[in-house]
């Protein structure tokens, strides 16, 4: 088969497996920002026990490989309590991942957010309260857009890592692009020992980066006006 | 009446003494400048008035109310603190302004926010928003900032966001009107503009607890001065008797140091 006649059929399994990546993206974010969330409320709690679990889980889950927690995730249930908890199949991997990848990614946001927020002065909190105002109208009015600034650059460095770890799913043969690629290497729809659908696919990231790389780029002009 | 009795205040940072019995009174529409060096516990007295530190003995008065008694559980501290402070107004020494909003609406936002509160805000929710404005465009025009009311902090100068500073605590008509060194962070050449600022605000009459270090405008400008030193009040009367004739072995030792510098 000549190239020209190889590039569409590649075309289209490269992008059903980039749909599946996207999927995987979209839901993470999704799950993994508000995971996030609570988890940086619980780590500035007051209550000592809380903040003690929810720093160990930060530590076990940045302190080891994502596709090591995908694999555990993924193969756990099944192999030591005889329940596959995921059910076979591609929608039971993509589960599987997306559990993985939550956890993974809200962990990494729970520190960002954290940061974020004891890094606002405190003298902002005190001008707040002379002048009458509530503990949510303060977290809302003054420090939550001082906090969206200051998190916007390490989040953005986060969701552009988060759209090329996806990849890391193949390990559990989620049929997302770098899969789809590869296939081609030992032979689907007619083409078999074709490397270069699988360079192909670093096509697809680039386009998905550059495009996060500008919108983040935006959001940061629109928060300069003021310092 | 006094519009500020304050009695026996004690506050213990772990077991640093930080204020010890602190007492004193003044009347409406004086101004009393607390002077003492650093770690003295000005500060600290100031952070009490304003709740933003809970005393560990005393009574705070205003206008014969009784907004805090320390020796009532701190459940009756925290119980509408939140209106006990606006008794009070604050200016920092660091302005502390909020760095996402306009000259104008740093001053507007909090009296805006309070007039959600009131009953009536429904209705009259854009008379409400109009008046404010109106007073917040008033009280920058009296700070000279005519001119500055549309520019974020980051656009002004250290005089200029002091004085923002000082119209956004201006804004909610506290009785008393405390300042914590608000000249420490500025330029020297800056410090002018603020000072006659609160030159005028005495002038009118504006009821005002001054912590300063620029000694020369503490004598001016007050009526009473207290000299505070190792969380005590060490001296306290009229600033000409303070500064000209101190009785007071600590006072004449402080005074000195800084007429030398």
């Amino acid at each position: 088969m000549s190239f020209s006649e190889q590039f569409p059929i590649v075309l289209g399994s490269l992008n059903t497996g980039f749909l599946q990546t996207l999927r995987l993206f979209f839901i993470t974010l999704l799950g993994a920002i508000p995971l996030g969330m609570v988890l940086a409320v619980g780590e500035m709690s007051s209550f000592k026990p809380l903040r003690a679990v929810i720093r160990t889980l930060v530590w076990i889950i940045r302190g080891s490989p994502l596709m090591i927690q995908l694999l555990i995730i993924f193969y756990f249930p099944g192999l030591v309590f005889q329940t596959p908890l995921w059910g076979g199949g591609e929608s039971g991997r993509f589960a599987a991942a997306a559990v993985a990848f939550v956890i993974n990614y809200a962990c990494y946001f729970c520190e960002i957010f954290r940061g974020g927020i004891q890094g606002i002065p405190v003298g902002q909190d005190e001008a707040g309260m002379v002048l009458g105002m509530k503990p949510a109208q303060i977290f809302f009015r003054i420090k939550l857009l001082q906090v969206v600034k200051a998190i916007l650059p390490p989040i953005s460095n986060e969701i552009i890592t988060l759209i090329k770890d996806t990849s890391l799913a193949r390990i559990i043969a989620l049929q997302e692009i770098i899969w789809a690629g590869q296939s081609f290497m030992k032979g689907s729809q007619g083409i078999s020992g074709a490397i270069w659908p699988l360079f192909f696919t670093g096509v697809y990231y680039l386009v998905a980066t550059g495009i996060l790389t500008i919108v983040f780029a935006k959001l940061e002009k629109k928060l300069s006006f003021f310092r | 009446m006094a519009i500020l009795e304050v009695e026996n205040i004690r506050k213990s940072f772990g077991s640093v003494l930080v204020l010890d019995d602190i007492s004193f009174s003044m009347e409406k529409g004086t101004v009393l400048s607390i002077i003492g060096s650093s770690g003295s516990g000005k500060t600290t007295l100031l952070r009490c008035l304003n709740f933003l530190e809970r005393p560990d003995t005393g009574i705070i008065r205003v206008n014969g109310e009784t907004l805090l008694d320390a020796s009532f559980p701190a459940r009756d501290f925290q119980r509408n603190i939140r209106l006990k402070r606006l008794h009070f107004g604050l200016v920092f020494q660091s302005f502390n302004l909020f760095p996402q909003y306009t000259a104008l609406e740093n001053v507007t936002l909090a009296e805006k926010l309070l007039a959600q509160e009131k009953p009536d805000w429904k209705e009259k929710k854009s008379e409400y928003h109009r008046a404010i404005e109106e007073h917040g465009r008033e009280l920058l025009a009296e700070m000279g900032l005519q001119d500055r009311m549309g520019n974020y902090p980051h656009q002004l100068s250290g005089g200029q966001c002091q004085r923002v500073a000082i119209a956004r605590a201006l804004a909610l008509n506290p009785d008393i009107l405390c300042f914590d060194e608000p000249t420490s962070a500025l330029d020297p050449e800056l410090t002018g503009e603020v000072l006659r600022v609160i030159r005028g605000l005495a002038e009118r009459h504006t009821t005002m607890i001054i912590v300063t270090h620029e000694m020369a405008f503490a004598r001016d400008v007050a009526d009473e001065v207290i000299f505070m030193d190792g969380g005590k009040i060490c001296e306290q009367g009229d600033p000409k008797e303070v500064f000209g004739n101190p009785k007071q072995e600590r006072t004449k030792q402080f005074l000195s140091r800084f007429s030398e510098t």
